[in-house]
């Protein structure tokens, strides 16, 4: 395994990112919710690079706290279970009969703001997780990932994701450009003097940056024969239609079973080819692909550990993986193991490059370079 | 090599064709400059070669275009790529990617090209125009010089037989664009690539030009090295109206030419101009200092713009020009410093609602389109008179001042650049603001719109406005200032009567300054008759 600095391949960090967030989502114990928590800030704190996306783990940290405190504030404002120890007797607002199953204030029980609790930290878990993986992985170079066929769709996507901070300059420009004139200042009239420039100028980039990639050779036309096309199209459609029928006997039981599993199987086989087909005739290379190494493999491979520990915790420790309100949440060797594994990228990973060498850019200039682009 | 036959183009809404029946030929390791007016179908012209046009224009397009004896006429962009490459005006709007190796390879990966070969070329590239130590930056971190060489690059390693360049220095400050010229004639010279390349800054590229396409205005397209061009050319650059103006034969092209035909020429003796008594300063800015996180924009900054003048604001790009504007006007946030506008009693603007500000300092931003939301010029006008509560009728007497003319019903968008910020300029004045900023006011203007726009500067100034403009362009300083201030790195290097900043700063100095040396300015100050060289 090399130690010399390189960006991990985002899909590795997805899967490891997966592997906690399923993993969470299969214990309501609050001490291995925290732990996985934990165990994911810590990675993203050891392999985090400096690009600008690698900043948005703290709004995902600051969303996780938002959620568990919602969650506890709507147990407290609309009460929850009866019985258990009440900490908080606070009066009942009665309400209508309309409303009837709708509890306002009423007693507090420790039981309720626990129940709270432990569901507000399971989903702050999967945000974190998410977040971890957004800011460990660019993703720009996941999109890019994408197989051949939906090479155009993965563009348009990268392109989308560039597009958000130029709509932002350029609210910002226009804002501060029509406070130099006078004009209406009704709502209506605000309104339309800020849009009108705003969305003439995200077309004119948009034609201009279209301009851009048609003259670089985006979307050259192989040479294609119609009988391929024809195999290529056939094969999706067949594989569409197999996942939708497969997917709806899955969940119905009352569907003949020969239409479940065999369907959505070989729908899917047929879903695959068709993309295999269709990515065969693009002629496209890639500039230094991303490799999939040992590195991506124990990554990748250390998420999915924690989720089947996980899993095992609950289907053999149902006690440590579901504790409920009345008892003290306790944690068992396999939880603890399972849990940590998740912490090995922080060792396991290769360092992250960096983007900013010596000479580091400065803000203003690239913001008054902006301004000059804009035209 | 590539050759246009009896190119026509014609635009749907347009009674005549835009391009009449063009021939063009663009031989093997040749710089063709397109020239002309403003308007004219420099662009359109550039177009057709690359396949743009009509494609992202609409419009009608007729002949052929013949790349070694092939039509490509019907040959989409895309399918050209490898062999035209297309570099627009903005290049930061062009990038696919972000960083810069990325963005060389792009092309490459579309052409579906070996990794080797990708890996070799990048290298190549980088090297070639000397951008190896940014291949991981961000496109959107560097500054307006590296990014168009970036572009440049990133349409080089699909090794093109012809590069198409549309304004490629219009957004650099002198010393970028020279840089990025140097590259590209390099490129002709050692790589044998064609350049094609639409420029309005004639002083900037004519030294390295082979040939002159000049766009006559009447569709036709007159081709020729630049001694058969230019005595015909409505836009030349200073160099050749001295030439013109001394009658020398043939006419001078490099400042180096020109200054060895000086000897023969007798000078007026100067007449010393005197320096203007210090009228009341109309706005003064001390200590001004602004931060941008941690990043300091401007440190310190003093500025005193009196009555009557007009002053030039200079600087690399990213130096800070853009900034003091926004801060003199009072809405960009200032960390320290003071601020003072008018004679009688002075008001800090930043400290007033955006209303009153409007009638304390005027300025008109870099994208003047960012000012105009409304269908038609008429519409524009009494919104802002409206806006700004003065007479109806006020703004539009204030743009026929600066065009007259211009039709009312006409939408805001299909104005020439240079009717646009007039009528930007009009919406601004309207509130009659006694302090007048302008940002980058000459992107796109041709000499005669420069000249224009010169003039109406000095008559507001003489009217009793304060002036300042943030350019990079150095021959309309000599036009329009009286005092020039340059900006590096957020602080004030030089500052004083234009005549002396110029003579300290060779960057910043016009072609006749570098041809005759200080003090001479501009052409028309040394009244030269065609009989004057001896």
């Amino acid at each position: 395994m090399s130690r010399l600095p390189r960006d991990l391949h985002p899909v590795a960090w997805w899967l490891w990112a997966l592997g906690l967030a399923a993993g969470s989502s299969m214990t309501t114990n609050p001490l291995t919710l925290l732990l996985l928590m934990t165990v994911a800030a810590v990675v993203v704190a050891a392999r985090r690079s400096d690009h600008a996306w690698s900043g948005s783990f703290r709004l995902y940290v600051g969303l996780a706290i938002v959620i568990v405190v919602m969650r506890v504030v709507f147990r407290l404002v609309f009460g929850g279970v009866d019985g258990g120890r009440v900490l908080l007797d606070l009066p009942e607002i009665p309400l209508p009969d309309w409303v009837a199953g709708v509890r306002l204030l009423g007693p507090v029980t420790q039981q309720s703001l626990l129940a709270g609790l432990y569901d507000g930290l399971r989903l702050a878990a999967l945000v974190i997780c998410v977040g971890a993986a957004n800011s460990l992985a660019n993703p720009k170079r996941l999109l890019k990932s994408v197989p051949p066929a939906l090479y155009e769709i993965g563009t348009a996507l990268v392109v989308a994701v560039t597009i958000f901070p130029q709509l932002a300059d350029s609210v910002r420009r226009v804002r501060s450009a029509q406070n130099l004139r006078g004009g209406p200042s009704g709502r209506v009239g605000r309104l339309r003097r800020f849009l009108v420039p705003v969305l003439e100028d995200a077309l004119e980039r948009s034609l201009a940056l279209a301009a851009g990639m048609d003259s670089r050779g985006y979307g050259r036309a192989p040479g294609l024969d119609s009988s391929a096309r024809r195999l290529t199209g056939t094969l999706l459609v067949v594989g569409l239609l197999g996942i939708c029928v497969g997917t709806y006997a899955v969940l119905d039981l009352t569907a003949p079973r020969v239409l479940a599993v065999p369907m959505l199987a070989l729908g899917s086989v047929a879903a695959v080819a068709g993309l295999w087909s269709a990515g065969r005739r693009v002629d496209r290379t890639r500039y230094r692909p991303e490799r999939w190494q040992a590195a991506e493999l124990l990554v990748a491979a250390s998420g999915v550990v924690v989720a089947v520990a996980m899993w095992e915790v609950g289907r053999t420790q149902l006690f440590v993986a579901h504790p409920g309100v009345d008892l003290t949440p306790t944690l068992s060797v396999l939880a603890l193991v399972g849990c940590l594994v998740g912490l090995a990228p922080a060792v396991l990973a290769p360092p992250p490059t960096s983007t900013v060498p010596k000479g580091a850019p400065a803000l203003e200039e690239a913001s008054e370079r902006e301004a000059v682009a804009a035209r | 090599m590539i050759e246009l036959r009896e190119v026509t183009v014609r635009y749907d809404d347009a009674s005549a064709p835009v391009l009449d029946r063009v021939d063009l030929v663009v031989e093997e390791s040749e710089l063709v400059v397109v020239s002309g007016r403003t308007g004219v179908g420099k662009s359109t012209l550039l177009g057709v070669l690359t396949g743009l046009v009509p494609r992202f224009t609409g419009g009608r397009l007729s002949g052929d275009v013949l790349l070694d004896g092939a039509s490509i006429l019907h040959a989409p962009p895309r399918e050209r790529a490898d062999r035209i490459g297309y570099v627009g005006q903005d290049p930061l709007a062009g990038f696919v990617t972000d960083t810069v190796e990325e963005e060389l390879a792009y092309g490459m990966e579309q052409l579906g090209l070996p990794t080797a070969t990708m890996r070799r070329r990048v290298e190549e590239t980088l090297d070639l125009l000397g951008i190896a130590d940014l291949r991981a930056r961000d496109l959107r971190t560097l500054s307006g010089g590296q990014q168009q060489r970036v572009a440049i690059g990133s349409v080089l390693t699909m090794h093109p037989r012809l590069l198409v360049l549309d304004e490629p220095t219009s957004a650099l400050d002198p010393t970028a664009a020279e840089d990025v010229l140097a590259t590209l004639t390099r490129l002709v010279h050692d790589a044998g690539l064609s350049v094609l390349l639409a420029e309005h800054r004639l002083e900037r590229v004519l030294p390295f030009a082979d040939r002159i396409a000049l766009l006559t205005g009447d569709g036709g397209v007159l081709v020729g090295v630049p001694d058969e061009v230019l005595p015909h050319s409505p836009v030349v650059p200073p160099i050749v109206e001295l030439g013109r103006a001394a009658g020398w034969q043939p006419l001078p092209l490099t400042v180096r030419d020109a200054r060895r035909r000086t000897r023969g020429l007798t000078l007026p003796v100067p007449t010393v101009v005197p320096e203007r008594a210090a009228t009341a300063p109309l706005l003064a800015a001390s200590g001004i200092t602004v931060t941008h996180g941690r990043v300091v924009a401007l440190r310190e900054v003093a500025l005193t713009l009196p009555t009557g003048s007009v002053t030039a604001l200079m600087g690399r790009n990213g130096s800070g020009k853009s900034t003091l504007l926004w801060t003199l006007q009072g809405s960009g946030r200032r960390r320290a410093g003071e601020v003072a506008v008018g004679d009688a009693t002075p008001v800090d603007p930043a400290a007033v609602d955006a209303g009153q500000r409007r009638g304390l300092v005027g300025l008109v931003p870099q994208t003047a389109a960012d000012l105009l939301y409304l269908e038609t010029v008429d519409e524009e006008c009494s919104a802002a008179d409206a806006g700004s509560g003065t007479a109806a009728g006020t703004c539009r007497a204030l743009l026929d001042r600066l065009v007259p003319g211009l039709p009312g019903d006409q939408h805001p968008r299909d104005l020439s650049e240079g009717q646009r910020l007039a009528l930007a300029l009009a919406i601004v004045l309207t509130s009659r603001p006694r302090v007048v900023l302008l940002d980058e006011p000459t992107r796109g203007l041709d000499y005669p719109a420069k000249r224009h726009l010169s003039d109406h500067l000095r008559s507001l100034a003489a009217e009793g406005h304060a002036v300042l403009v943030a350019t990079h362009d150095v021959e309309f300083v000599a036009q329009v200032a009286d005092d020039v201030v340059v900006l590096a790195d957020g602080e004030v290097v030089s500052s004083g009567p234009v005549r002396r900043v110029v003579a300290e700063s060779p960057a910043f100095a016009p072609q006749v300054t570098k041809i005759l040396g200080p003090p001479w300015l501009r052409v028309d100050e040394l009244a030269l008759t065609s009989g004057a060289a001896s």
